[in-house]
């Protein structure tokens, strides 16, 4: 891993705060951008269109290449500005679009900035379609060897069909603010009640879906602050470490994992008695934790695991 | 149309299709040879435990029988809404499954889908919609949200979306609809042995559905911006 490190507030440039353009032009090789199907050709939905709802000109993604530490890469950032970065029919098909021309090109990576609720209920159908499509295009460009990164610390998160996305790429970055999880707390509690899952409370929420808890139960591979510059490093880190193209002896391996997590949890939904269980010595102060002391925490988790 | 009622139309007496829970699992014989069929029956919610389950039958398919056709039967409300499964990395659980559906494709299994019931968003992306096919009964519903909740949610009346539904199988449930845009390869009606034959004859490797869609009329502009990106 990285050696811990945090930035002074000053010299941060918050990658939560950044537009997705903003992310793409700070992140990767100053001026190397190159954007395909660029809002200028007005690609655009026409569903939102037809509902009278406002259009955006790149229908929610920028995608295109550029180059990172020296090295040729394809890149996509959702914008979540735009209806909570939700894949339509256009703004999934650009993804797809990239990923089948990575397979074609074959740069040294792909890195996908996400920030999603997920599927855009506006064009339900197309887009629950669009994000299988590019679940597809993701493994095929696994398997083809080139790797997927997912980087995710966007405010609104990653939600939904592209919560499942990102677990099918090689390599997850997340920060500490970012959430990374299938169904939003709202859509919970709006089903089971709010004493199933309080979406106002923001400690559960972080608790339950943040980066920290990712982070430690191994679904994101890299924790980092929320800065922009800190993602270009895990970026340039994980686009040579990810992990290789899926094959039966890695799904096997991730069966195994997955089973002992479902069988060795606590009953209940708390993340502290999980975290206990995992071997965390005082679960309830994680939140306070910066990101250096939970990665050195994973550490000792791992070191006692074995 | 109930599981039971499909298997037994679809293979002889003796099938060993059998639920345990919500999961569905066999290994029947068809045209003289064995199906893997997995699957869930009852509107099951997909959770966690019921990825796991389905993943385990693809992975020991894969190890075990190399080259056996994999028919998933589905019926799902979608994923399952409950805060413990969010904590434990439902959505990791699901691209498990859905790596797993994709390690058999790349195995040289045929992996069809068939909803049978009903295919609600986040229950049907890792399933049906992962695998090489994926075929209805007509009877079957799939959506993401019906009109009226999806009115309440991006806040466009009702009438409007009901009204667009007719011309637009975007904004309406209903497997025609997915049938239109290229997500549900074909229905079978009639003869179901005939429907499954076939399916298995003719599924395609490779994905094809924003072609279909755009042939058929239902999805417009996946497939051309699909290749406007392969040109820019």
């Amino acid at each position: 891993m990285n050696p811990p490190r945090s930035l002074p507030a000053a010299a941060r440039s918050s990658y939560a705060e950044c537009s997705a353009r903003e992310r793409i032009a700070r992140l990767f090789d100053a001026g190397s951008f190159e954007e395909w199907l660029p809002p200028a050709q007005r690609v655009m939905s026409p569903h939102l269109a037809q509902l009278g709802v406002p259009c955006a000109f790149d229908d929610g993604v920028a995608i295109g290449r550029a180059r990172l530490d020296g090295r040729s890469v394809f890149v996509a950032a959702q914008e979540g500005a735009f209806m909570g970065g939700g894949v339509g029919e256009v703004h999934g098909a650009k993804l797809t679009g990239l990923l089948r021309r990575a397979v074609v090109e074959r740069p040294d990576a792909v890195v996908l900035l996400a920030e999603s609720g997920g599927v855009r209920l506006h064009e339900a159908n197309a887009g629950l379609i669009a994000v299988s499509e590019v679940m597809r295009a993701v493994l095929d460009a696994r398997a083809a060897g080139i790797a997927v990164i997912a980087l995710i610390g966007g405010a609104n998160g990653c939600f939904g069909g592209m919560g499942i996305v990102a677990r099918c790429c090689s390599a997850v970055v997340m920060s500490d603010i970012g959430r990374l999880a299938m169904s939003g707390p709202e859509v919970i509690e709006a089903s089971h009640g709010a004493e199933e899952f309080d979406a106002q409370d923001r400690a559960l929420v972080w608790r339950t879906t943040g980066g920290k808890h990712r982070y430690l139960m191994g679904d994101a591979d890299a924790l980092v602050e929320d800065d922009v510059s800190a993602f270009r490093g895990a970026a340039i880190e994980w686009m040579t470490q990810a992990r290789p193209a899926l094959d039966l002896a890695t799904l096997e391996a991730e069966h195994a994992l997955l089973d002992a997590r479902l069988n060795e949890a606590p009953e209940g939904a708390d993340a502290y008695a999980l975290w206990h269980r995992m071997g965390v010595p005082h679960p309830h102060r994680l939140g306070d934790m910066d990101v250096a002391q939970v990665r050195e925490l994973r550490t000792s988790l791992e070191g006692a695991g074995t | 149309m109930k599981w039971q009622d499909l298997a037994s139309a679809l293979f002889a007496a003796g099938h060993g299709i059998t639920q345990v829970g919500d999961l569905l699992v066999g290994e029947p014989e068809f045209d003289g040879r064995t199906i893997a069929v997995v699957g869930s029956a009852d509107h099951a919610p997909i959770g966690v435990a019921m990825a796991l389950r389905q993943a385990r039958v693809l992975l020991d398919t894969v190890a075990r029988h190399p080259g056996r056709p994999i028919l998933m039967l589905i019926d799902t409300q979608g994923q399952q809404l409950r805060r413990r499964d969010e904590l434990l990395g439902i959505n990791r659980a699901m691209a498990h499954l859905g790596c797993c559906v994709d390690l058999a494709r790349r195995s040289g299994h045929r992996v069809l889908g068939l909803v049978y019931d009903q295919a609600l968003s986040g229950g049907f992306i890792t399933s049906g919609l992962a695998a090489d096919a994926c075929d209805a009964l007509p009877e079957a519903e799939i959506r993401v949200m019906r009109i009226p909740a999806m009115a309440r949610v991006t806040k466009i009346d009702r009438e409007r979306l009901e009204a667009l539904s007719q011309s637009n199988p975007v904004f309406a449930p209903g497997v025609d609809n997915y049938v239109a845009m290229g997500g549900v390869r074909r229905l079978w009606r009639g003869d179901l042995q005939a429907c499954l034959r076939e399916a298995l004859a003719d599924a395609p490797t490779g994905d094809h559905r924003a072609l279909e869609g755009a042939q058929r009329g239902g999805r417009k502009l996946a497939q051309s911006v699909i290749e406007r990106v392969l040109r820019a």
